[in-house]
């Protein structure tokens, strides 16, 4: 009987390292749950299309407002169209845009919050004070202003998400980054003669990677609730397309004696953001990163 | 009996591993703390000499639980006390001073309130008699004018003056039972000597019991009267401390005792083989079995258990103690140093001076430093090759500065340094070339801070193989091998993380990366200070082996000059960032010339009860190195004149080749010694 096997664990490979971040989030019961939304978010929206009862465009002036039956689970809206079917490929584009935003959103905000921190001095403190400059602005009037200029395609949508979304992230990756460069093992590879890219990947990279990708799962849903209100103001897709915001901004003069149009997509968007937000603390506590200690910004 | 006032009865405390095991921290720990007695306890870090600590002011941490046994104080189990009821001990009764009193001090309050708050909560005086126990403690605790100090806040006092105001406010409630968890750990050598003799004379005063936590076995033979020993959760041997510390009579004490370097002798001690188990891992047998040289087939089998002798007033956990009692008196066996430096200079450094002033913007234009009174100022010392050359001084002496100028991290203010008599070595890292770079290699003093935790050991000893020698596969892999069979490890560490080892095999994996580089120059960093003294010495040997089979020059910082003792050719005395003395380590032990040399070995620590340490100076922390003249005169207790002040002290050659920065002259200075 060895016990000392505690203390004795090999390198393990990624799938493995992943499997078991996976199933020590499932052990806990907040992490269970959002797991398990998230999962079941993800499952539909791949599988939605093929499994909706109705088709989501077929409008029928006789069906307007029905309530819930057998015939239509979730009841119809003002333009007769199925509430159910409309729901569960409601959130297919969001899902689909924000992953991407947030993708790119932890890419440079990562990057350049990690170079700043190495870097630091001058070049740190301009960039810095643009990134402050950029929080300051409200960001859903410039995405108003990008949209309305630009339109409201996904090759523009994506990129401007990303962008607004991952300035948060480089403030993250910097502190990650500054809790780091102190240590000796900066000092003893700087003092090698390593190059600035060779330490930010091997050394800066590996120690900041967990704070900054539980930052980013975080951004994901704060991006989805903000992509939902661009729809919402009639700026994310475009109709007849389902989308949740404009699924309740369309029927939300109704909500007085159609309430089940509102109330679908809601719990398909809430559930959602609720999912990945538990998901994300659950990642942080597997990985040892306590999030209550680091103020959000 | 009466005058006992703690005892202890079978404790044990452990957790829940994560497979659900109980895993024991101490175990089945039985001893009593008499009253007015000092106990030290001492022992590596891991051995739960601070849980013990802990619980006997009744408190286990988190995630730590009882699994049995008692603390009782007053005939009440202070384990299983209702908050309420603790807080009316803890304190008043029993009261704690931490290691680092710095922290312990909240920041934005003021010491006088910081002690009124002690005395509000633990007696029942007034105001008005409050205000006057508060400058009467800190009186005790010998502070300079209590009126100012109590004003001051804790970042405007020195790390000594801190320790005393936790001590000052640990006395408030004045308590019969005084906990001390290394209390002096953090201090600098005249520092603690000072708060030792201080707390010595406290304990003989206010006749309070004090239970002193440390693994510094000289700092414990200096205030306790009796010691518990502790190995792995255990208590191994108990007894007074004289007999203890004079004569052994447990195998892992008598190595302790044999491996920590002495000032008195030069060489390196003889090291003990091997680590302290991890808890957990020992299912039967002797805990120190693996590293004892006394063990055989009964030790392997069967736990001893603490016998208590009676003619030697001593518990011991030992089957063979009997041997051990016959030959138990520590003869130390040095293995004296052989160095074959050459008399060629390998690095030189002449009139560096090293600024940390923020500069102007002008002169950042012109990129020059101007500040009159630099940091660190003229250091001149010529390094032969294959020598080992120590910096020694207190915090702030500038050793540490003048290491990371040498390897390029920090710029210089002025002078040169050059390598190999005609190679001048850029100031700045980014300057220097790629086998500038090799040649000079770090070894950190603390090896959790110096690996990446994320990079496993064959990765960390790769970098340096990969950037300078562009080695690949096979190679590389051999290499690193190679490498690591040198530091005495073995090829299966390869694929673990840092966390997974031991504090002396981490450093010996920064060890094989410095050495990886193939350097002329190893910058080793107060390289054994983060670990225990069991592992210090091996770190020490392998250190000298190394160095005798690539014939590499070590420049070595240290503040523990009993290190520095055992493995140096030659000393550097520095204070406040200036040179003080440099000389052949055998003289400048042998005859402490300069008398800062002399405040310094004079305050270091010896594990024998009989040898005090002489308190010369003031143990006063200067911010600033003064001026114009002398870098000591602010603390020097021979002080000639208004020359101290005002002009920089000569270098002055003594026989054997000391050179002395003194005004005293240097007849005068060899002559006052004996």
């Amino acid at each position: 009987m060895k016990v000392d096997n505690i203390y004795k664990e090999e390198k393990k490979s990624a799938f493995a390292k992943l499997s078991e971040i996976i199933i020590t989030m499932a052990s806990r019961p907040s992490g269970l749950i959002g797991l398990s939304i998230l999962v079941f978010h993800i499952i539909l929206a791949f599988i939605s299309p093929y499994i909706a009862p109705h088709d989501f465009k077929a409008i029928d002036p006789t069906l307007m407002l029905q309530a819930p039956s057998a015939e239509y689970w979730f009841g119809t809206d003002d333009l007769g169209r199925d509430v159910f079917t409309r729901t569960i490929l409601g959130g297919r584009t969001a899902l689909t845009i924000t992953f991407f935003g947030s993708l790119i959103a932890l890419l440079w905000g990562g990057l350049l919050g990690i170079f700043c921190g190495l870097v630091g001095g001058k070049i740190d403190d301009v960039v810095m004070r643009i990134v402050d400059a950029f929080l300051s602005i409200p960001w859903i009037l410039a995405m108003l202003l990008i949209v309305s200029l630009l339109g409201t395609s996904t090759e523009v949508l994506i990129p401007a998400l990303g962008f607004f979304y991952g300035k948060g992230i480089v403030r993250v990756a910097r502190a990650a980054t500054h809790d780091v460069i102190a240590k000796d093992f900066i000092v003893s590879a700087r003092a090698r003669g390593h190059s600035n890219f060779s330490i930010i990947w091997n050394e800066i990279i590996p120690n900041v990677r967990d704070a900054i990708l539980v930052e980013g799962a975080m951004r994901w849903s704060w991006m989805l609730l903000g992509f939902s209100s661009l729809s919402f103001l009639g700026f994310g897709v475009s109709p007849p397309t389902p989308d949740w915001g404009l699924m309740i901004s369309n029927a939300r003069g109704l909500m007085s004696f159609a309430y089940w149009a509102v109330i679908a997509p809601i719990v398909g968007l809430s559930s959602l953001i609720i999912g990945i937000n538990l998901t994300a603390d659950a990642f942080a506590k597997a990985l040892g990163i306590d999030r209550s200690t680091k103020a959000p910004v | 009996m009466t005058d006992i006032i703690q005892k202890v009865k079978n404790l044990s405390i452990g957790f829940r591993s994560k497979k659900g095991e109980e895993i024991l921290i101490l175990k089945n720990i039985t001893t009593n703390i008499k009253k007015g007695e000092t106990v030290g306890i001492v022992g590596e870090s891991g051995s739960g000499k601070s849980t013990l600590a802990l619980a006997m002011m009744g408190y286990v941490k988190h995630g730590l639980y009882t699994v049995g046994g008692e603390c009782e104080f007053n005939s009440s189990n202070l384990l299983k006390m209702k908050s309420k009821e603790l807080e009316k001990i803890r304190g008043r009764k029993i009261a704690m001073i931490p290691q680092n009193a710095g922290q312990a001090l909240t920041p934005n309050l003021k010491i006088g309130y910081q002690i009124d708050e002690a005395l509000q909560l633990h007696s029942d005086l007034n105001e008005k008699e409050r205000e006057k126990k508060i400058s009467e403690l800190l009186n005790k605790v010998r502070l300079p004018s209590p009126e100012t100090i109590a004003l001051r806040y804790p970042h405007e006092l020195s790390g000594g003056q801190q320790q005393r105001v936790a001590v000052a406010m640990a006395l408030a409630g004045t308590p019969d039972l005084l906990l001390l968890d290394e209390p002096t750990t953090g201090l600098d050598v005249t520092t603690q000597a000072h708060v030792l003799e201080l707390l010595n004379f406290i304990a003989k005063d206010t006749g309070t019991s004090m239970v002193y936590v440390s693994h510094d076995l000289g700092a414990i033979a200096q205030v306790s009267d009796r010691i518990i020993v502790m190995y792995s959760g255990e208590i191994v041997l108990e007894g007074p401390s004289r007999d203890i510390l004079k004569r052994p009579i447990h195998p892992y004490t008598h190595g302790l005792l044999k491996s920590i370097p002495k000032l008195s002798l030069a060489g390196l001690p003889e090291s003990m083989p091997g680590s302290q188990p991890q808890p957990g891992t020992i299912q039967s047998g002797c805990s120190f079995f693996d590293r004892c040289n006394f063990s055989d087939e009964n030790c392997k089998n069967n736990s001893p258990k603490l016998e208590f002798l009676e003619d030697l007033n001593t518990s011991v956990r030992c089957f063979n103690h009997e041997k051990l009692v016959k030959e138990s008196r520590v003869s130390q066996t040095v293995n004296k140093i052989k160095n074959k430096s050459q008399d060629k200079e390998i690095l030189n450094l002449s009139e560096v001076s090293i600024s940390y002033a923020k500069q102007k913007l002008l002169d950042q234009i012109f990129n020059r430093i101007s500040d009159n009174n630099p940091t660190v100022k003229d250091i001149n010392i010529n390094i032969k090759k294959g020598e080992t050359i120590a910096l020694v001084g207190e915090s702030g002496s500038g050793k540490s500065t003048i290491l990371k100028s040498i390897a390029g991290l920090l710029r210089t203010k002025d002078g040169l340094i050059r390598f190999d008599e005609n190679r001048n070595l850029s100031s700045d890292l980014k300057e220097r070339d790629p086998n500038d770079l090799r040649i000079i290699q770090l070894i950190f003093q603390n090896p959790d801070e110096s690996l990446n935790p994320n990079h496993t050991v064959e990765e960390i000893i790769a970098q340096p193989l990969k950037l300078y020698f562009g080695l690949k596969g096979e190679e590389l892999k051999k290499n690193i091998i190679d490498l690591l069979q040198k530091v005495r490890l073995g090829e299966f560490y390869t694929s673990r993380y840092p966390r997974q080892l031991s504090g002396g095999e981490k450093q010996r994996v920064a060890v094989a990366r410095a050495f990886a580089a193939k350097p002329d120059i190893i910058l080793c960093d107060e390289v054994t200070s983060a670990l225990d003294v069991s592992v210090q010495a091996a770190v020490l040997n392998l250190l000298q082996q190394l160095k005798e089979d690539f014939g590499t020059t070590y420049i070595f910082v240290s503040h523990d000059l009993a290190v520095v003792r055992s493995i140096s050719d030659r000393v550097a005395v520095l204070y406040q960032g200036r040179l003080c003395e440099v000389g052949p380590s055998n003289d400048v032990y042998k005859f402490p010339s300069h008398p800062y040399t002399e405040v310094l070995l004079g305050a270091v620590l010896e594990p024998d009860p009989d040898i005090k340490p002489k308190l010369v100076a003031e143990d006063i922390v200067e911010e600033r190195p003064p001026e114009k003249g002398c870098s000591f005169q602010g603390r020097c207790s021979r002080i000639v004149g208004d020359i101290c002040k005002k002009e920089v002290p000569p270098w002055q050659l003594t026989d054997s080749g000391n050179a002395i920065r003194c005004h005293i002259p240097i007849k005068e200075l060899q002559k006052e010694q004996f």
